[in-house]
């Protein structure tokens, strides 16, 4: 308890740090000139909830009928497919808008292909990388619904002998209708908050999106005010879309069953079964092509050795601490908040972790910014300040992963090593480490791959002197070095993937 | 009538074999420990599951490779039987046609099932808002409707105290005598064979070890396995 009494006082600091600047600066700011709304503010307001909308909509439209298809359809490789469903979300966001540029820029696959260049900077762009983001997500939990349905419903259909349309309308659309304003809310915060898509993709001013706004206002254009103003607005429409899509929040990290949970009985007609199989060529297609030409470029790329060991230690020095420093948050607050029989007390827990759900990290690193400069320390603290917004930022995710193990093993073990007088050191030594090595483990790769792949806190707080993989990426695509862009991508994927892996095996060894 | 001839079944290693016969309007109760096959016989009667060979007959029809909706058989389940989102009327109603396009006579006859089975009063109720054994009723009132000759229940009743379980073997003992379902009940509980099944067979470890009247079997010593289970 007086561990996790002060985690949630750390996490708490953190966020008012974050949070006072910038109330104070807007609030006192819109009080004095009475303008804290201005066109501009309104313009980037209302691109961000465009570009969202759009993109929820496209994603979730897009991903009923391929959750549908996958559920119906049974062939070799639908594991593997699956598999790969889960790779954009697992793998950084930039090196993943890297593999979306080699295919569709304008220098990309398709532009060769077809012969003319394609412009995918501005909405156009930031809706195919959102939705090549957001449809596999979308499908996997469709799916995951999917395979909730009952056994004996199917046997019931069988039974009376439904119709494809039949199954449909009484079983698989009941069964998924509900999650689908859930899984909506969470793209579309996802979206809302999308920093690195926007970022490489937005197109200037036009395509500009609050959480980007945010950075250029203090990057650029050194506006405290402005960015306030925005992250204030960011900060209102974050939280209203978390009370919406907070329990959802988790199955960004969950995988579905990779084989089909229960036999169906069906046959498909002919055409039926055509129209699936393609739908599922194509969605494969559309996830899978991306992800090959990462690889494929980043193998025929240029490797700038000495620019890629420095980043790829810098990025280990920053992910090794924050992934430590989540799980440090992360664990007591999981145990307190499987312990108390207070109720209050078990929201308050997990309404710290959904904290950083709702204050967007460009908010919160726009008053680490302001607090810092204040402080003088804007530059010696830049390190630390990234650890920081790194371990808060995975901080559900690694949280989702170990609160119902933990609650588990308590219920399992507490009152037995209450009676044998087990506690403290002894007991984290003897039975809280071994049993939930799996999780921790888990939870920990999670962390340190979130933060592996981080660009918003890297780009905020980043400079020449502190330059993670990701934020080297950056770099040379902005110089328009995509090749050895892709070669720093490929390096960062091979390092995201290994760490998940590796970590996976030795948790699962125990 | 229900006949399986040297019917051979094996899936993720375990296997069961069958070959017996039941009767038109014979109703039969099928017991054994957990795992010994019970659910996977009434599966490979009902078309769920297949066997690797030997036949199958329905009524006299082979339907060894038939598929469940074209088999003479209704199968009640120990649990999930309704759809939460529809009414009792309405998931009564999908055993006439799942596009839920009725005349008016088939519309009475829904009325009728649910009167048969006491729900009368509960037909807009959705499955969520009433008890277990009521749920259980909607199952017996489609299988009413639906008047396939062959009624399997699969633990049915399971879930339910014994006055309830009483009470729905004998809605189920009556409809059987009234319409001569051939009728195979799986139960975990023998009281239920004593009570409802004139023969009952005893599984164990996908064999029939014992297929006699059920009173006959209760009464034998002389397999351990069934001493073992009964305790």
């Amino acid at each position: 308890m007086p561990v996790a009494s002060l985690a949630l006082l750390a996490i708490v600091i953190a966020v008012l740090v974050g949070l006072a600047p910038v109330a104070a600066i807007g609030i006192g700011q819109g009080l004095v000139t009475g303008h804290i709304i201005d066109a501009y503010v309104l313009r980037i307001l209302w691109f961000t909830l465009l570009q969202a909308g759009l993109s929820t909509v496209l994603s979730v439209a897009l991903a009923i009928p391929v959750a549908l298809a996958l559920a119906r359809v049974d062939f070799p490789g639908r594991g593997l497919l699956l598999r790969i469903f889960a790779l954009p979300l697992a793998l950084p966001a930039i090196v993943v808008i890297l593999g979306i540029v080699a295919v569709y820029g304008r220098t990309g696959w398709l532009s060769q292909l077809l012969g003319h260049p394609l412009n995918i900077y501005g909405l156009s762009g930031i809706l195919l990388a959102h939705v090549f983001f957001n449809l596999p997500l979308a499908t996997r939990i469709i799916l995951q619904q999917l395979d909730g349905i009952s056994a004996e419903s199917w046997r019931l259909a069988a039974q009376l002998d439904f119709t494809s349309t039949a199954r449909f309308r009484l079983i698989e659309w009941p069964q998924i209708k509900g999650s689908l304003a859930g899984i909506a809310s969470l793209i579309f915060l996802i979206c809302a908050a999308s920093f690195a898509v926007v970022l490489t993709l937005g197109g200037g001013p036009s395509a500009t999106t609050l959480e980007v706004g945010i950075y250029q206002a203090l990057r650029f254009d050194y506006d405290p005010a402005r960015a306030t103003v925005l992250a204030l607005v960011q900060l209102v429409l974050c939280g209203l879309f978390v009370l919406l899509a907070g329990h959802y929040a988790n199955a960004v990290q969950s995988w579905p069953a990779l084989r089909r949970a229960a036999p169906r009985y069906e046959t498909h007609s002919a055409g039926l079964s055509l129209i699936m199989r393609l739908i599922i060529a194509l969605a494969a297609a559309f996830v899978g092509i991306p992800i090959l030409a990462i690889v494929i470029s980043g193998v025929l790329a240029e490797f700038n050795w000495p620019a890629l060991a420095y980043a790829t230690l810098t990025s280990l020095v920053i992910a090794l601490p924050a992934s430590l420093l989540s799980i440090a948050l992360a664990w007591p607050i999981a145990a307190a908040s499987a312990r108390t029989r207070n109720p209050s007390w078990r929201s308050l827990l997990n309404l710290a972790a959904l904290l950083t759900l709702i204050v967007p990290p460009a908010v919160l690193a726009t008053g680490w910014f302001i607090a810092a400069s204040r402080a003088g320390l804007a530059f010696s603290a830049a390190p630390f300040l990234v650890i920081a917004m790194n371990a808060l930022m995975a901080l559900p995710f690694a949280l989702g992963t170990l609160s119902s193990s933990v609650q588990q093993a308590m219920a399992q073990h507490d009152r037995l090593c209450l009676s044998l007088g087990i506690s403290g050191w002894r007991r984290l030594r003897l039975i809280d480490l071994p049993v939930l090595r799996r999780p921790l483990g888990l939870a920990m790769a999670m962390a340190f791959v979130l933060s592996l792949g981080d660009l918003t806190a890297i780009t905020l707080f980043g400079s020449q002197s502190l330059m993670t993989l990701p934020a080297l990426i950056y770099a040379q695509m902005g110089s328009y070095r995509i090749d050895a862009a892709a070669g720093t991508a490929l390096v960062l994927a091979i390092f995201s993937m290994a760490v998940i892996t590796l970590l996976d095996k030795w948790s699962a060894a125990a | 009538m229900i006949r399986l001839e040297a019917v051979h079944y094996s899936s993720e290693g375990f296997t069961a074999d069958f070959d017996f016969e039941i009767a038109k309007a014979e109703f039969v109760a099928v017991i054994g420990p957990s795992g010994s096959g019970k659910s996977t016989l009434l599966s490979l009667i009902a078309g769920f599951e297949a066997s690797r060979s030997g036949r199958i007959l329905l009524d006299g029809k082979d339907m060894t490779q038939a598929s469940p909706s074209e088999r003479p058989v209704t199968m009640v389940f120990q649990d999930h039987n309704t759809f939460a989102h529809l009414d009792l009327w309405t998931n009564v109603a999908l055993g006439i046609s799942p596009s839920l396009k009725l005349t008016a006579a088939e519309r009475q006859s829904v009325d009728d099932a649910l009167a048969r089975t006491g729900l009368g009063a509960l037909a807009r109720r959705k499955p969520g808002e009433v008890s277990g054994g009521e749920r259980q009723r909607v199952a017996i009132a489609r299988a009413l409707l639906r008047d396939e000759p062959i009624l399997l229940l699969d633990e049915p009743f399971a879930a339910l105290g014994p006055a309830l379980r009483r009470e729905m073997l004998d809605l189920v003992k009556e409809l059987q005598k009234e319409k001569d379902y051939t009728v195979v009940l799986v139960s975990h509980h023998p009281d239920d064979a004593l009570y409802a099944a004139t023969r009952t067979a005893f599984l164990s470890n996908g064999r029939i070890l014992a297929f006699e009247p059920t009173r006959q079997l209760f009464k034998r010593s002389d397999l351990p396995e069934l001493e073992s289970y009964i305790g």
